[in-house]
């Protein structure tokens, strides 16, 4: 039994795989991109919109609105990278209604690529928002003691956002399974829709707490 | 459950590209839409503002308007009112100005008209009486009575004041060769005697005396010579007393003066003022 879609290759040249999640992912990236393109494409900026427009907004305001409550002020700088980790996570996971979909989110590759992205980002805006000295300075809080306790957190929480991903996503295939070879009948599928709540939450998780740390490396700034 | 590095290379950069691609063809035109529509949103909401205050103005402006042409309204009723009522005031004014002129003239008229009947009657009044009086008079005349006037006039001569006497003598001396003497029956020789002894002592000289007998007299005796008259008869006092009844019956029944009257006079004051005309002859 495959624990993770990285074992499916399909091809390979020496360093270079090409596996079923990064195929996978590239098809949810097709699907994303496609549809936004398709619902953007006649945007009407009047009164009456289409329903599609509709769904995208409310997404995206929601978004806005979410980053802005963590504590973001300018949501809009920081919208394409936590709402681009909220979509692909959220709409990775709620694929698995598809019959043979293995999410890419299931494997600890991706997991671990979504949580370097983070532990990148956090100093980009970072050092972006308050300067690189400015940015350097927030590991010497509240004292210089702290700095190595304060590096350690930037290990842990990228490995503990990883991890939690991986693992929710991963046991939840891994319990269907299971299930479908003692009960095939019913009862998988209740544990399918647990699977895409957990899914739709684990991507809401994901995607705050990358805001959250965001937030923290930008607002340390500010509070000076 | 290990980790493939190139993997997780690959989906870092295909993660990079992805939030790329969203940034340009779903956030940002989304984005962008949603602020259009705000601002249009916020434009449209102004302009209904703006339109509301408009439509506000207009209404109070409108009331405004409407106040002014009520009371202008109003003022132009009180003046229609007023004229109406001046023009009326005029008109009945001049209606009384007109009934009191007709009034006027009506009595005017009915007040000649009744001087006109109280004359008639008067004069025909009169008429009767003196003529009944002559008939009396006429029909009690006789012998005895005219011996009577004849004393009654030669004691009349008697009386004669100074004045009247020279009167007398003044138109019977110059040239006068005999005196008519009329009476309404003849005379007696007696009679005949003493009127021209008290003549001729009036006199001083004898004259001659021609005595005629004029039964329209009726009774009394009439002296005349050179168109000095003396007389005492019925005749005479009866055509004295006609010609003073006569000048008082012109004097009283001239037309009465004007009174006049008041616009509410009622028109039965003329009425009233009948009886006084069968009342006139009575007084008299």
């Amino acid at each position: 039994m495959k624990l993770s879609p990285d074992e499916t290759i399909f091809w390979q040249h020496g360093f270079v795989t090409i596996n079923l999640t990064i195929v996978t992912t590239w098809a949810i990236m097709l699907l994303l991109v496609i549809g936004a393109k398709l619902i953007t494409r006649k945007l009407q900026t009047g009164l009456r919109i289409s329903r599609w427009q509709c769904v995208v907004e409310m997404i995206v305001t929601t978004i806005n609105e979410q980053i802005k409550e963590v504590g973001l002020d300018n949501p809009g700088k920081y919208i394409g990278f936590i709402g681009t980790l909220f979509l692909f996570i959220g709409v990775s996971n709620l694929c698995i209604i598809f019959p043979g979909y293995e999410p890419p989110t299931g494997s600890l590759s991706t997991t671990t690529a979504l949580a370097i992205s983070v532990l990148l980002a956090v100093p980009f805006f970072g050092i972006a928002e308050g300067g690189i000295g400015g940015y350097l300075k927030t590991y010497l809080q509240p004292t210089w003691i702290m700095l190595p306790f304060n590096l350690i957190s930037e290990i842990t929480r990228t490995l503990a956002l990883a991890v939690r991903l991986f693992g929710n996503i991963m046991s939840g295939g891994m319990i269907v399974a299971i299930l479908l070879s003692i009960s095939p009948f019913i009862f998988p599928v209740i544990m399918n829709v647990l699977g895409l709540l957990t899914g739709m939450v684990q991507a809401y998780i994901f995607s705050i707490l990358a805001t959250v740390y965001i937030a923290g490396a930008v607002q340390v700034k500010k509070t000076k | 459950m290990k980790i493939n590095w190139f993997t997780v290379i690959a989906q870092v950069i295909n993660f990079l590209i992805l939030v790329w691609l969203l940034k340009k063809f779903l956030y940002k035109p989304v984005l962008e839409a949603i602020d259009a529509r705000e601002k249009k949103i916020v434009a449209r909401l102004e302009d209904a503002k703006k339109k509301k205050d408009e439509a506000k103005k207009e209404q109070e402006d409108f009331a405004e308007k409407n106040k002014q042409f009520d009371a202008q309204k109003k003022e132009l009723m009180d003046k229609a009112i007023a004229d109406a009522n001046v023009q009326k005031d005029k008109l009945m004014a001049d209606a009384k100005a007109a009934v009191d002129a007709l009034q006027t003239k009506q009595q005017k008229s009915l007040a000649d008209m009744q001087a006109t009947l109280k004359r008639d009657l008067a004069q025909k009044t009169q008429q009767e009486v003196f003529s009944i009086s002559r008939k009396v008079l006429t029909d009690l005349s006789s012998v005895d009575l005219e011996e009577q006037t004849a004393k009654l006039f030669i004691s009349r001569l008697e009386q004669l004041t100074p004045e009247e006497k020279q009167a007398f003598i003044d138109a019977f001396k110059k040239d006068t060769k005999s005196v008519l003497i009329q009476t309404a029956f003849e005379l007696h020789k007696k009679q005949q005697t003493a009127i021209k002894k008290a003549v001729d002592e009036i006199l001083g000289k004898e004259t001659e005396f021609e005595f005629k007998t004029a039964p329209e007299i009726i009774s009394g005796i009439e002296l005349s010579a050179n168109g000095y008259k003396l007389a005492w008869s019925i005749s005479a006092y009866l055509d004295s007393l006609q010609s003073n009844i006569s000048a008082t019956i012109k004097h009283n029944v001239a037309p009465a003066p004007e009174t006049k009257k008041t616009p509410g006079q009622k028109p039965a004051a003329i009425k009233e003022q009948a009886p006084d005309i069968a009342a006139e002859p009575e007084k008299k």
